[in-house]
């Protein structure tokens, strides 16, 4: 569905993008996971048409965002991080006015929309400005999907939102991947990722990994352990003057912590950390996460 | 053409929701034409002049009472000398001191020339000139009626003027100002609301979700700019049947003709709007680079002065004012019932402008987005 082709774009002298590859296949949930300024929003403006790449080819089922962009607007929606609509257009001139834009009719498409819509019709005479965060994330992807896209954009749809919405949202896309509907979504949340079909892990314009999320857990080589105990600052220093580890950075309660070779060095450690003073240390063993992948594989970048 | 209507239907819903906005544009045009056309007068009354009279005479006292009866000075009392009729001037309590000096009645009667000695505060230089002028004019007035009194003889005069004040007779300042406010507050809307309503699709993020949609840019910018050239020539209308109705001024030439030349002058404003739009990010950003074309078009466009008086470089500059042409163009149909004919001149201007600031604006748009 979307094949991109080692694109780079650079803002002056920034590098936004740094010869990107990778394809997403029809039908699926593709999520693009990395933190705030990794590109994110960059890559998805230049898939669609709103950004001209410095080098590199972007095609979107067969079509060129940059001399096919008339074709290629009408085969996709598009959910902007902000919430882009017209707030003092009420609920239902919104979906209205975005269905007579591409031609077609809210009855048209009411399908694909129903579940969704549904959830906000009540309020449908409200101004959209005047809607809590959860229903104007509904009524963006109502009129995102209005005209029935074969390629689903949506760019940061979770950001500041709450963790039910967040839920909520995440069914909707699977229910909408029923219709055919292929979609390409990023988000900052790892926890997010494991919800997607496959992953790109993306960090400082470059693409780190595309994987399943299995795959992506999977690919992390060697035993990793939870550290936990005392002053965590202190531990993480401490930690990291030990020779054999190879990362340690904090996760919650927790330190995640993994040995140069992969092996488990675990009463060596102990020992150290005793020496230093930090007696009541406890070491356990853990199953990696995406995120301990993709600290690893920025540590390694 | 259903892509268009729905944007239009979609701009008319947006300025119908707009409450501020809507009241703006029917209490604007009444509150300036009321306000401003009566307040922003030129015409010289009630100056005020205190006299100094040394020489007491029967020609010095005429002088005297001649000036008090006129409507442009009234009289304060004499100063004991000279120099407290200056202290006079100087504390802004009059505006001329008007010094007679011994002799002058004799001097007159000898066949000599009489002087007197006009002091003026010119911290309003326009004020100053025309006091003056006034002045002397009532002194030829009083000389001369002395003249024929003392001798009975008519002087003969080599030259008499008569005049007459031509497509104005009453020469009503109001007749002037209101065609020039007008043009105002068509331009204003032209500017202002076309500029601030595009960027507020930037500022609000709206363009990104529109940039998207296969509407084109053309149409996407003619829906923009058909709801304010609408509201610009119903301002317009609304304007003249105020003019109309309150202060009685004349239509001599033809409406067809205003409105016409309104549509042409509009189509360049709302280019302007554009224009300014692609250079700004932000509603604020964009009123305050309007406001300063704003003020110079109007300051420079002869609605207050007159353009024959600025320095040639200054009427160079109005070569590409637009408010400069629009406001010879109304004032001319309206009280002189010009045509298209006596027009070509600032048609051509306006046609040139329009057609300029539009193709600017539309290549500079594509460029930014």
């Amino acid at each position: 569905m979307i094949d991109v082709d080692s694109i780079s774009k650079n803002y002056g002298k920034v590098s936004a993008l740094c010869d990107l590859s990778f394809k997403v296949r029809k039908g699926e949930l593709f999520g693009v996971i990395g933190p705030d300024g990794a590109g994110k929003s960059t890559l998805f403006r230049i898939i669609l048409s709103l950004l001209l790449p410095d080098s590199g080819k972007v095609s979107v089922k067969g079509l060129d965002p940059v001399q096919d962009y008339k074709s290629l607007r009408k085969i996709v929606g598009y959910m902007p991080g902000r919430f882009s609509l017209y707030e003092d257009l009420s609920v239902e001139e919104n979906l209205n006015f975005f269905a007579s834009v591409f031609g077609t009719t809210v009855e048209e498409n009411y399908h694909l929309i129903k579940g969704i819509y549904q959830q906000i019709e009540p309020f449908r005479k409200r101004p959209a400005g005047k809607l809590s965060g959860g229903m104007k994330q509904k009524l963006a992807l109502s009129c995102a999907l209005i005209h029935q896209p074969e390629l689903l954009v949506l760019d940061e749809p979770t950001t500041g939102v709450d963790a039910v919405s967040r839920s909520e949202f995440w069914s909707m896309l699977h229910q909408l991947k029923e219709f055919g509907i292929t979609i390409i979504v990023s988000t900052p949340y790892m926890d997010e990722a494991s919800l997607c079909d496959r992953v790109a892990l993306m960090q400082q314009g470059r693409i780190l990994e595309v994987a399943s999320p299995q795959d992506v857990v999977d690919n992390f080589r060697g035993a990793l352990f939870g550290v936990s105990g005392g002053n965590m600052y202190r531990l993480i220093l401490d930690c990291r003057d030990f020779d054999m580890v190879e990362t340690v950075f904090p996760f919650g309660e927790e330190l995640h912590l993994s040995f140069k070779d992969g092996g488990d060095h675990r009463t060596d450690l102990h020992e150290f950390l005793k020496r230093r003073g930090s007696d009541e240390v406890s070491i356990r063993t853990i199953q990696p996460g995406i995120e301990d992948r993709f600290m690893a594989l920025m540590a390694t970048s | 053409m259903r892509i268009l209507f729905a944007l239009l239907q979609k701009e008319f819903i947006q300025i119908k929701r707009n409450k501020t906005i809507l009241r703006l544009i029917i209490v604007l045009p009444v509150v300036q034409l009321l306000i401003l056309v009566n307040a922003a007068t030129l015409e010289m009354n009630n100056l005020q002049i205190a006299v100094y009279d040394n020489d007491d005479s029967a020609l010095s006292s005429r002088l005297v009472s001649e000036l008090d009866a006129s409507p442009f000075f009234r009289m304060s009392a004499s100063p004991p000398n000279v120099e407290s009729g200056i202290s006079q001037i100087e504390e802004g309590t009059v505006d001329f001191l008007l010094v007679i000096t011994d002799g002058f009645e004799k001097d007159a009667l000898a066949g000599n020339t009489s002087r007197v000695q006009l002091l003026a505060n010119a911290i309003n230089s326009q004020q100053a000139q025309l006091g003056f002028a006034y002045l002397q004019q009532v002194a030829h007035r009083s000389m001369k009626n002395f003249a024929v009194e003392m001798q009975g003889i008519v002087p003969e005069s080599k030259i008499s003027t008569t005049s007459a004040f031509w497509y104005n007779p009453e020469l009503n300042y109001k007749f002037f100002m209101v065609p020039g406010i007008l043009v105002v507050l068509v331009s204003v809307v032209g500017m202002f609301l076309t500029s601030m309503n595009l960027v507020r699709e930037k500022e609000m993020g709206t363009i990104e979700q529109m940039n998207v949609t296969p509407v084109r840019k053309s149409t996407f910018i003619v829906a923009k700019l058909l709801p304010f050239l609408i509201i610009g020539l119903f301002e317009l209308g609304l304007g003249l049947i105020i003019g109309k109705l309150i202060y009685d001024v004349p239509i001599e030439g033809s409406l067809w003709l205003i409105f016409g030349i309104g549509t042409l002058y509009l189509i360049g404003l709302l280019g302007l709007g554009l224009l300014l739009s692609t250079f700004s990010s932000s509603q604020q950003q964009v009123t305050f680079v309007s406001y300063f074309f704003l003020l110079v078009f109007i300051l420079m466009s002869g609605i207050f002065t007159s353009v024959d008086n600025m320095p040639e470089w200054g009427q160079k500059v109005n070569l590409i004012n637009p408010f400069f042409y629009f406001i010879d163009v109304m004032r001319s149909i309206l009280l002189k019932g010009a045509g298209l004919a006596d027009l070509w001149r600032q048609v051509g201007g306006i046609l040139f402008l329009a057609v300029t600031l539009v193709t600017l604006a539309v290549f500079n748009y594509r460029k930014a987005s």
